[in-house]
């Protein structure tokens, strides 16, 4: 078995935390709309604290922010394609470049992201750090964003 | 992924999630969610491919047209990850007094710092050991093959998991300089370095000797993805 299919596997059997009542959002038109990035993959600029095991917090990424490190705990994925071309998790240029052409209104001036390797119940980022991250880009205009895993 | 795409929703903005894993997306059921069977650490697709990352994106907003939700949509295409060891000569720099894994290490350094000087100072070495203590780390490791208790071997930087990724990413990062072509598939790296090189086979001698002295699992365990 190949590691994804492991992975995936093992996926299927994880413990999820449900959501009552989710919440739905009718956005602005996209050409219109400030967009940010959250990832779950542990970025964060090389002069930033680095992410520990388990680690509930999250990072900004400033939008001009290119010396990025994947602070991700896990082995279990390829590494070498965000080393060859970061926009493979984090695709900051492709939203310049859609922000250019017209397709959203703009890029939000800060990003976030959060470790993907977390407690079952993630309970921390659900009630804490999570609303804390999405406050603060509420705050700096965003209308959308776009989550990226690893 | 799926539960932070529920608490920004809630908080007042549109979400759109890359899920990685349909099995959560389908229980988790995020508002909206492009399903897409990539390499797992690749979930724009491939690499340096600037119109297939763009394609991913228009998929991934055209769900922002939607109603009502929760929305999952599957991408078309599957890119699946290649475990074929990346084909990799790793320069040489022999010396009858080193070992093959630090005549390996020493032979990628230059590689390695191109990778650097490329990346404008970014690496992934340096979450518990710098690159000149590789070598040294390295030694330690096969000293635990050769018998040391792996609780008295002295190993470098706190924990195994931090430990290997720096030798693993040194060595993953080195190779994307001598590679030519077109980007390498997904898991070709990591299975040159555990299934082609000296130091790769070093690890995973030694996290079979902590597994046998029993070993702590998040020791041993995460020397090496788990379906190794």
């Amino acid at each position: 078995m190949s590691g994804d299919v492991a992975m995936r596997a093992l996926g299927d059997n994880f413990p999820v935390p449900t959501f009552d009542d989710p919440a739905w959002v009718t956005p602005k038109p996209l050409s219109q709309a400030t967009v940010a990035i959250v990832t779950s993959a542990a970025i964060h600029t090389t002069d930033d604290e680095r992410f520990a095991p388990g680690d509930t917090s999250f990072r900004y990424v400033p939008r001009a922010a290119r010396n990025l490190v994947l602070g991700h705990w896990s082995p279990n994925f390829d590494r070498t394609g965000f080393a060859i071309d970061l926009n493979v998790v984090f695709p900051i240029d492709r939203l310049e470049e859609l922000a250019a052409d017209g397709t959203i209104g703009s890029v939000a001036p800060r990003h976030v992201a959060f470790a993907g390797n977390q407690p079952d119940d993630v309970a921390t980022i659900i009630h804490d750090t999570g609303p804390a991250a999405a406050a603060e880009l509420k705050a700096d205009g965003v209308d959308v964003v776009i989550l990226t895993p690893v | 992924m799926c539960a932070l795409a529920h608490v920004f929703e809630k908080a007042g903005i549109a979400t759109v999630t890359l899920a990685s894993t349909l099995s959560v997306a389908e229980r988790m059921q995020p508002p909206r969610a492009l399903w897409a069977d990539f390499p797992l650490g690749r979930p724009l697709g491939h690499p340096r491919d600037v119109e297939f990352q763009h394609d991913v994106l228009r998929r991934a907003f055209a769900l922002l047209d939607a109603d009502v939700g929760p929305v999952l949509v599957h991408h078309p295409e599957t890119i699946e990850s290649d475990e074929t060891p990346l084909s990799c000569s790793i320069p040489p720099a022999f010396d009858a007094d080193a070992s093959p894994a630090a005549q390996e290490i020493r032979g990628l350094r230059k590689a390695y710092e191109r990778s650097v000087e490329a990346r404008n100072g970014v690496t992934e070495v340096g979450r518990a050991i710098s690159p000149d203590e590789i070598e040294h780390a390295v030694a330690v490791l096969q000293s635990i093959v050769d018998g040391t208790p792996w609780s008295e071997a002295g190993i470098p930087g706190g924990n195994t998991i931090s430990l290997i990724h720096d030798i693993r990413s040194y060595f993953e990062e080195a190779a994307m300089q001598l590679v030519d072509g077109p980007p390498p598939a997904g898991r070709a790296a990591e299975a040159w370095f555990f299934e082609e090189t000296e130091t790769g086979k070093v690890v995973m001698a030694a996290r079979q000797a902590i597994k046998d002295a029993d070993g702590p699992f998040p020791v041993w365990f995460y020397m090496a993805p788990g379906h190794r």
